[in-house]
């Protein structure tokens, strides 16, 4: 007789379990994303969310050089294959007023959001037109420029001995660009396989205007100004083009063939023991701590950006907000999403993951900037970010922009000079052509 | 026309042998086909050179305008439009001609009868059967300066072919050489194996020599099949992207099909870009029409 009422009990225990799951699998979300680690890391993390509110959330991803084209197709065609996108930040421009996203200006002022985030998370990844107070994503993962280095190689009593003989000045992680610099040509041995430095070439979408932003932000140059879209002075100023000439000069003391690189190749310019200092965004760093793909990890270091000669010190932006995609049907249950994924326990578990939290709680917090060799660099680097162009005709503008550095910096063409008054015309005839001057 | 051919099935043909009409194998096969062509090949074309006339953005929201010739005035006064294109002439020539002058070599050296003939050839056909991007990710291994073995054979040092601005372009033609000469040989060598034999033994009794039999015998005879080669090989070097794409980002190897590109999916210029699609049809029929009229004397001949 118990047997039977256990039996029966456990049958509709089980009847109501599948009955609750089957009931609860009809809600799904899908996140549309860039395939890389954080993708998996996040995919992880919602599955918290799966178990604790019965909602399936997938993320979806496709490799790097389609996720701008594959994102658009989708909007363009006013598709509703993706709930929610996580979108570079150049793309806010076209996403807010061509209609693809969904304005979260009311949610982020509910929820205080500007206090929350990071502000220069706020400003670069949510927020369009700058100063506008309009937002339309939710900082997600934080990532900027900074390099790795070779600890042993910088740390070795017969190079610094050598290196103050020759420059002056003891070998050190780089304050500046022209210590980088002095570093790079002094690490620079092609007889002996070893280079000086990795740096982004890489044109067919944003790698080299990243690395090349870099040095211009820092030596005090600017791309433009974002509000007014005035170009002349600013883009081609001197400043500019004394950042720009140094990140040539930095070309000179790459490996062999650094004439399309991108994160893969500047990786390996470390795990392969090729370069003394290579340039990535921080969040291709976790495989240079990993003995099984870097068999250098114990000594590989890392720092942020260098300064410019006057102080001056920033880094490019990358990273990602996240936004409802405008032709979703389950806006109402994404927004439920989002409000899971501001809490402060998700946010803390989405850093422990391994994703670059944006909250300001948790980036402060000893436990982050201890968790890797390169949270605090990140910490740093995260209070001194600028971004590229976010106005919807932006791809245009980059594209401008590569045909004119790449052949300077990798093929000799011309000067810097040259290249930056040629960029500033062709913007200037670009935003003249969008009406962006009234 | 077309009704009087339907109504002729050849009796000895499977179809008439397992019972068909004339009305099934339109409905069944040619109706299916013409709507597909239709709906998938015709409505784009026509759709896009409506589009090439506009302002149309496929990623705004905004009405688009009709801008009349604009777009074409643009590209065809746009410096770096016309450099684009004169990289691609560069490359038409040079990788078509490294095509015949190897595809043809080859045909010659395996038109005749020799030990594994049959397995040679099929491994000489391998490149062209593999993926264009798959060829342009191996051949960028090869010719890496730190590790490559092309530097190493021949003994080059750290000369960095992809990343040197004069050699990128020559260094994609090599690779396209490399994958579609088995193309040519194949052609070719159907071709040579389709010259009467009495010519070469009468030939042979005249005493000529083998530079005469190859110019007045050979090359006259096999020239029809080979100008059939050249056509395919120039239309499809010229809307080239695959193998360029994935092997360099030089500015001085963009081939008007990477640019259109750019273009299309990067910048969503849609109008500009179907224009500069027209511009790009127009001179390959040019191209192409300008062989068939050359091909039709030859075959004249």
């Amino acid at each position: 007789m118990r047997k039977l009422v256990t039996s029966v009990l456990a049958g509709i225990g089980l009847t109501l379990a599948c009955g609750t799951s089957v009931y609860a699998q009809e809600k799904e979300l899908t996140i549309f994303w860039a395939e890389w680690d954080p993708a998996n890391y996040l995919q992880e993390l919602v599955n918290d969310y799966t178990a604790e509110t019965g909602v399936k959330v997938t993320v979806q991803t496709t490799p790097w050089p389609d996720f701008q084209t594959k994102a658009f197709t989708e909007f363009n065609a006013h598709g509703d294959a993706y709930d929610m996108v996580v979108g570079d930040s150049q793309w806010l421009g076209a996403g807010s007023t061509q209609g693809h996203y969904v304005d979260l200006t009311d949610f982020f002022n509910k929820h205080k959001l500007g206090d929350v985030m990071a502000p220069a998370t706020v400003k670069y990844y949510a927020e369009y037109p700058g100063g506008s107070g309009k937002y339309w994503a939710i900082p997600l993962e934080g990532d900027a420029i900074g390099w790795s280095y070779r600890k042993d190689w910088f740390e070795d009593p017969k190079e610094k001995e050598a290196f103050k003989a020759k420059y002056n000045y003891d070998l050190d992680v780089p304050k500046t660009y022209a210590q980088l610099r002095d570093i790079a040509e002094f690490f620079h041995r092609p007889d002996q396989k070893r280079y000086g430095v990795a740096i982004y070439t890489d044109n067919s979408y944003d790698a080299m205007a990243m690395g090349v932003e870099s040095a211009i932000f820092s030596y005090g140059g600017d791309l433009g100004d974002y509000a007014t879209y005035k170009v002349d002075g600013i883009t081609n100023s001197k400043e500019a083009a004394a950042g720009l000439d140094m990140y040539k000069e930095l070309y000179k003391f790459t490996p062999p063939g650094w004439g399309k690189t991108f994160f893969v190749e500047d990786n390996q310019a470390i795990t392969g023991g090729l370069a003394a200092m290579s340039m990535n965004f921080f969040a291709f760093f976790p495989p240079l701590v990993n003995k099984a793909t870097n068999p250098f990890a114990d000594a590989t270091g890392f720092f942020a950006n260098p300064a410019g000669p006057d102080g001056k010190r920033f880094a490019a932006l990358g990273g990602q907000g996240i936004s409802i995609v405008s032709y979703s049907k389950n806006q109402e249950e994404a927004t439920k999403f989002l409000e899971w994924f501001i809490k402060d326990e998700t946010q803390k578990k989405w850093a422990d993951l391994g994703g670059y939290t944006c909250s300001q709680a948790v980036l402060k917090s000893e436990a982050f900037q201890n968790a890797t060799p390169y949270n605090k660099a990140f910490y740093d680097t995260m209070f001194m970010v600028k971004d590229f162009w976010a106005t919807p005709e932006y791809a245009e503008v980059l594209d401008q922009l590569n045909q004119n550095i790449y052949p300077f910096v990798v093929g000799g063409k011309g000067t810097a000079q040259e290249a930056l008054d040629k960029t500033a015309a062709e913007w200037k005839a670009t935003f003249t052509k969008y009406n962006r001057y009234k | 026309m077309a009704s009087v051919a339907l109504t002729h099935l050849d009796p000895a043909s499977r179809a008439a042998a397992r019972g068909w009409s004339d009305l099934t194998i339109r409905n069944l096969f040619i109706i299916p086909t013409l709507v597909f062509l239709i709906i998938f090949n015709i409505f784009p074309l026509i759709y896009s050179l409506g589009y090439s006339f506009t302002n149309f953005a496929a990623n705004r929201s905004e009405p688009w305008q009709f801008v009349g010739l604009q777009n074409y005035r643009e590209l065809l006064s746009d410096d770096h439009i016309w450099s684009n294109f004169i990289i691609t002439a560069k490359y038409v020539i040079v990788s078509v001609a490294g095509q015949m002058i190897v595809g043809f070599g080859l045909a010659l050296l395996l038109n005749r009868s020799f030990p594994m003939k049959g397995l040679i050839t099929t491994l000489l056909l391998l490149p062209m059967m593999m993926s264009a991007a798959v060829v342009g990710l191996f051949w960028q291994l090869l010719y890496s300066p730190s590790w490559g073995p092309i530097n190493y054979v021949f003994g080059l040092g750290d000369f960095a072919w992809l990343s040197n601005p004069d050699s990128a372009l020559y260094a994609v033609a090599i690779t396209d050489i490399w994958m579609w000469s088995p193309f040519v040989m194949l052609l070719s060598l159907a071709g040579l194996s389709a010259v009467p034999q009495h010519l070469y033994e009468a030939a042979a009794i005249d005493r000529a020599g083998w530079w005469y039999t190859f110019t007045r015998i050979t090359l006259p005879l096999v020239s029809p099949i080979l100008l059939i080669a050249l056509i395919f090989r120039t239309m499809e070097a010229f809307k080239t992207f695959d193998i360029a794409y994935t092997m360099t980002t030089q500015p001085t190897a963009e081939l008007i099909a990477i640019r259109l590109y750019k273009q299309a999916f990067q910048q969503w210029d849609t109008g500009k870009s179907c224009a500069l699609a027209y511009i790009v049809l127009i001179m390959v029929l040019a191209i192409t029409n300008l062989y068939v009229k050359y091909l039709n004397k030859v075959k004249e001949r």
